[in-house]
């Protein structure tokens, strides 16, 4: 069984580079439109990694994530934020909620990969 | 003829009723019940003018004269439509200053002259005393025709201890004792006393009317049968007649004007209408009603004169040797209406009583504060160091003038008995009176007036009225020889009192009027100007004449014109000695209240306190006193007229600061809360530029992140297949078209919220415009599957407006409709209607519609409503700027539910220009 | 620096004119044209006339005093 990853964003634009550059390197791929089919697919597929995007409708990206960390059953799951607002206190936040690392809008494909890498290692 | 023991028990019982009444209206004062503080009793109470010279003097003028009795009360009626102004002003003065006389009044506006206290006073005395006596005269007289008869006459040999009119006499000077000198104060109210004399005042006119009424329709058939009846007699037929017998040139219009005059004075100045009309007076607004009461009091009493005075002279046949002046009372007897005759003669004591008692009060209180109390300072041992209450050495002074007073008026009666000196006296008295006129009257409107000045105007005025008027009356009494009446004293007619220097033809009133008013206002006027007026004549006529705008709040106190040092303790002490002290005490610890200090030891002995406690004494000593005791215990700077300017200066700067200050704070407190509220809706703005720039980068990074990843995907994979890398290129292509059309937008945008956006307005037909846009989108709608019509009138008028933007604002609504419709029977309908003043566009669709909380939230920037799963992507600021478009050219946009639950935007454009509110939504046609 | 009177009262001007106008009314030569051998309802015009005139004074002096004082209107300002 390979790794999965869970691609969590609203826009179908990036779904689709996202989803091609996880697949590229093998991993088993997700995909939620909006937070609540995000946390659920978290707990029912118990992906390695979640791609989450801050800015979702419904329940955003930060909610999600907290709601991921107060569950000790989901303790194992990393989350790396994705966000198009690079402003301080938005970090914080993601970091606040408990996410594992932070990426923003516009995100170099590379560096991103290196990250997925990284804490997947 | 009544017994006199009936006359007699009827006089006493009615004089212990007057007691009754007045222990009445002291004793609801006492409880603060007063009955007085309302302008009816207020009213009736100034009908102590009306005296027993009234009663029975008008019917004896009117029988001897005709209409020449009703000057005397149309002089009154004169003065009662200047009241409010005048005398509100004399009340508002003598309130301020507590200022019990009209001795007191003038000498306290001319720097509170004791001299010129004791001058008024003389006058009064002088002037007053004989018009009391005339008072006992008319109750002795009244007494007498009761008690023998019409038929025999008055006859008046009988021992003086026999005459009621003494015994009448003493219970008039208990009465007035009793509740003339309830407190020392005078400038407290008598209660009891005003309600006696408004009782008296009921009581006189009901019965004067009650015989004129059983004169006039009793004896007679109506004032008309008595007229016919007077033709009889050609004597009669004159009085009706302006000149007499003698035809209209006889007319005496001269001596008509003034004594009209005289009585216009004198119905403000004589001592009792003062201390009614000033002294008394509860409320000065009062004096709006009563002014026109009192003046229907004295055509309700003056109605039945003339009827009174032809009938008695039809009845007893003219010079049938009756006496008018006693028809009041004869008539009832001589008709035997007895009953009546009684009634009638408690009417004429009411009336003597009424004017004895207010005038004996007011003549004491003068007599006391403007003689005595000056004579008593003036004594060693006396002044206002030395120990001691005077409060009741001051009671006892005032009872014993009252008593004096009263005597000497029943001696002048005694020694006068019917000579013309006394008949003639009330308007001798008038004029006496209208000597204060100039100084009182000059005094409360101009400041230049000097004590020197009303001085020398009273005391000339005085001695002319005593020449031309007084000795002349004495001569004809044959107390003086007649020679100095013609031709004059020495024989030089020059000197003639009744036609100086030589002047004839008028009346002796008329004449002493003239030469005694005319050397009392050049005296007053010439030597007031002579010599202006000092510091402390000028701070006082300031005081006066402004009386209206000192300001009694604290915020704008009135200037006090007082330097110097005072101690506490000595103030307290002659307080103690003049006030009592429990008044005393009260005064202090109500200044203490008003200044807001702890405790009476703690008020600081400034100008301020000074001036109140004078003010106090001066209720209770008359202001000149009040300033010779004051003066006594504190150490004062003399006031020159620069001080009294600076002083001025300074409250009217006090005020000036204290109206700025106020101006200031207010304007202080607007100007905060502008720059609040400025302030908050900068914030606000902040607020939404900083949602807007956060909301427009986050719009800008969405497109740029998927292009950015695509692109660096494909450079990284340059072996990707050719399918994926053409999806992968088709994405970047739309999202940049995205992205170039947000920033379109975003500018457009800015543009329009700031006012830039550049409007190229032409005549619009909307029926082609929306035409050509519903061509346009054709194609979008084709590929969803979808159609679009357009419900179009066969004609809409040109409005104007511009057309690109409103092109905009229809693709954008139809471009949206085309998103959210459903594939394949997706369907959206245009539709434009005419009203009466404007346009109403329609657009809409069977798409999912928008849910009602969402409605408001659609045009908001950013604001894409809807499930992300399922809308179509926008840039979230088609519709804002779509309705920005309508509300710019005068219109409005909204969105309602279709039928069938799609989304119906609609919008109106008015048809003329500079329409743009209040058709409501009504007339869209999304039903 | 006029303080105008708490609680209202009486216009000057009227009374004033009341003034002037009782002063010719009861007064020469305003009395010659009421003085001739006329009467009205039997009485004499003279006497009539002089009480007529005088009740007439009372009621406008009531009606000046007791009618409601009138407000002057304020005039907006800013307004076109």
């Amino acid at each position: 069984m390979g790794t999965k990853v869970l691609i969590a964003d609203d826009e179908p634009n990036i779904v689709v580079s996202l989803e091609f550059m996880m697949k590229r390197e093998g991993y088993e791929v997700l995909v939620a439109r909006d937070g609540n089919e995000a946390l659920e697919a978290i707990r029912r597929e118990r992906p390695q990694l979640v791609l989450l995007d801050g800015m979702m409708p419904g329940l955003s990206g930060f909610d999600v994530c907290e709601a991921v960390r107060a569950d000790q059953s989901l303790s194992g799951t990393r989350i790396l934020m994705l966000t198009a607002k690079g402003r301080e206190t938005d970090v914080a936040r993601g970091v606040g909620a408990g996410a594992d690392a932070y990426v923003i809008k516009p995100f170099s494909t590379r560096d991103l990969m290196q990250q997925v890498r990284d804490m997947l290692a | 003829m009544i017994a006199p023991s009936i006359v007699l028990a009827v006089s006493a019982g009615y004089l212990l009723l007057l007691f009754a009444v007045a222990a009445f209206g002291d004793r609801r004062a006492a409880q603060g019940r007063s009955v007085i503080g309302n302008a009816w009793i207020f009213a009736l109470s100034w009908a102590v003018y009306c005296s027993a010279w009234t009663y029975f003097g008008s019917v004896g003028r009117a029988a001897a004269g005709g209409i020449w009795f009703l000057p005397i009360y149309l002089g009154p009626m004169l003065a009662m439509l200047l009241a409010w102004i005048v005398l509100r002003k004399m009340v508002r003065i003598a309130q301020t200053y507590r200022i019990t006389s009209i001795a007191d009044f003038i000498a306290s506006r001319y720097g509170k002259s004791p001299l010129l206290a004791a001058a008024v006073t003389l006058i009064t005395v002088v002037g007053i005393v004989p018009y009391i006596a005339l008072q006992l005269k008319a109750v002795s007289a009244g007494y007498d025709l009761l008690v023998h008869g019409v038929e025999q006459g008055p006859e008046a040999a009988q021992p003086w201890w026999r005459n009621g009119t003494f015994a009448v006499t003493l219970v008039l000077a208990a009465f007035t004792i009793v509740f003339g000198t309830r407190h020392l104060d005078s400038a407290e109210r008598h209660e009891g006393m005003v309600a006696a004399i408004a009782f008296e005042s009921v009581v006189k006119l009901g019965a004067f009317l009650a015989v004129g009424i059983f004169v006039t329709w009793g004896i007679f058939a109506g004032p008309a049968d008595i007229w016919a009846r007077a033709q009889v007699f050609p004597e009669l037929q004159s009085l009706m007649r302006l000149g007499g017998g003698e035809g209209t040139a006889a007319f005496g219009h001269a001596q008509w004007f003034a004594t009209t005059i005289l009585a216009m004075f004198s119905v403000l100045l004589l001592p009792r209408q003062f201390q009614m009309m000033v002294v008394e007076c509860v409320d000065e607004h009062h004096i709006r009603r009563a002014a026109w009461m009192f003046s229907g009091y004295l055509l309700l009493i003056n109605l039945f004169v003339l009827p009174l005075a032809i009938g008695g002279m039809v009845h007893f046949g003219p010079g049938g040797g009756m006496d008018p002046e006693t028809f009041v009372l004869s008539l009832p007897l001589a008709e035997g209406a007895t009953v009546l005759a009684l009634v009638a003669y408690i009417g004429g004591m009411s009336a003597a009583t009424g004017m004895l008692i207010v005038e004996t009060v007011a003549v004491s209180t003068m007599v006391c504060n403007d003689f005595v109390m000056p004579s008593l300072l003036r004594l060693r041992g006396f002044d206002a160091r030395a120990g001691g209450d005077l409060t009741e050495l001051l009671l006892n002074i005032r009872r014993a003038a009252i008593i004096a007073v009263l005597l000497l008026g029943y001696l002048y009666y005694r020694i006068a008995g019917d000579a013309y000196a006394l008949v003639s006296i009330g308007l001798i008295s008038f004029a006496a009176v209208a000597q204060f006129a100039p100084a009182l009257l000059g005094g409360i409107y101009w400041r230049g007036g000097t004590a020197a000045g009303a001085l020398a105007g009273l005391l000339g005025g005085f001695a002319v009225w005593a020449y031309t008027l007084m000795l002349p009356s004495m001569a004809k009494s044959g107390w003086l020889p007649a020679a100095f009446l013609d031709p004059g004293p020495f024989g030089i007619e020059l000197l003639a009192p009744e036609a100086l220097p030589g002047l004839t033809g008028l009346d002796n009133l008329t004449h002493s009027l003239f030469w005694s008013l005319l050397v009392n206002v050049s005296l007053y006027v010439g030597i007031s100007l002579w010599r202006g007026p000092g510091a402390r004549e000028a701070s006082q006529a300031l005081l006066f004449v402004d009386v209206f705008e000192q300001g009694d709040d604290a915020a704008e106190p009135a200037p006090i014109f007082w330097r110097g040092r005072a101690r506490l303790e000595d103030l307290v002490d002659l307080s103690n000695r003049l006030l009592g002290p429990l008044r005393a005490r009260q005064m202090f610890e109500d200044y203490a209240a008003e200044t807001g200090v702890a405790d009476v030891e703690a008020i600081t002995a400034d100008a301020r306190l000074v001036d109140r406690v004078e003010r106090q004494l001066a209720g209770a000593v008359g202001s000149a006193s009040a300033r010779v005791m004051v003066a006594s215990v504190v150490q004062e700077e003399p006031l020159g007229i620069a001080d009294v300017i600076e002083i001025l200066d300074e409250a009217s700067q006090l005020r000036v600061y204290a109206r700025a200050l106020e101006e200031k704070s207010l304007s202080l407190e607007a100007a905060t809360a502008e720059l609040r509220a400025a302030n908050e809706a900068l914030q606000s703005l902040d607020h939404m530029k900083d949602d807007f720039m956060s909301s427009v980068t986050h719009e800008l990074r969405t497109p740029l992140t998927s292009i950015r990843a695509l692109t660096e995907l494909m450079l990284d994979t340059p072996d990707m297949e050719a399918e994926q890398r053409e999806k992968f290129l088709r994405i970047v292509v739309s999202e940049s078209e995205r992205m170039s059309r947000l920033v379109n937008q975003v500018l457009d945008m800015a543009k329009m919220e700031s006012g830039h956006a550049e409007w190229h307005n032409a005549d619009v037909d909307m029926r082609a415009l929306i035409s050509d846009a519903v061509t346009i989108t054709a194609e979008v709608f084709r590929e969803r599957g979808a159609v679009a019509v357009a419900d179009l009138p066969a004609q809409v008028p040109l409005i104007r407006a511009d057309p690109d933007r409103l092109t905009q604002v229809m693709l954008n609504l139809l471009t949206n409709a085309a998103k959210f419709v459903p594939k394949e029977t997706g369907r959206a309908e245009v539709i434009l209607r005419v009203r009466a003043d404007d346009l109403v566009v329609t657009v809409r669709d069977n798409g999912p519609g928008i849910p009602e909380a969402q409605r408001a939230a659609v045009f908001e920037r950013f604001r894409q409503v809807g499930d992300a799963a399922t809308r179509p992507h926008g840039t979230g600021l088609g519709l804002p700027i779509s309705r920005r478009i309508v509300e710019h050219s005068g219109g409005e946009m909204w969105v309602e539910a279709a039928p069938g639950g799609g989304a119906c935007f609609a919008f109106r454009l008015p048809l003329g220009p500079g329409e743009g509110e209040g058709h409501g939504h009504q007339g869209a046609d999304c039903r | 620096m006029i303080r105008p009177d708490k609680g209202g009262g009486p216009d000057r001007g009227p009374l004033l004119a009341l003034f002037g106008a009782a002063l010719v009314l009861f007064n020469f030569p305003m009395l010659m044209v009421f003085d001739r051998d006329a009467t009205v309802f039997g009485l004499p015009l003279l006497g009539v006339a002089l009480f007529v005139i005088w009740a007439g004074l009372i009621g406008l002096l009531a009606w000046v005093s007791e009618r409601p004082r009138r407000r002057r209107p304020r005039r907006e300002k800013g307004q076109p």
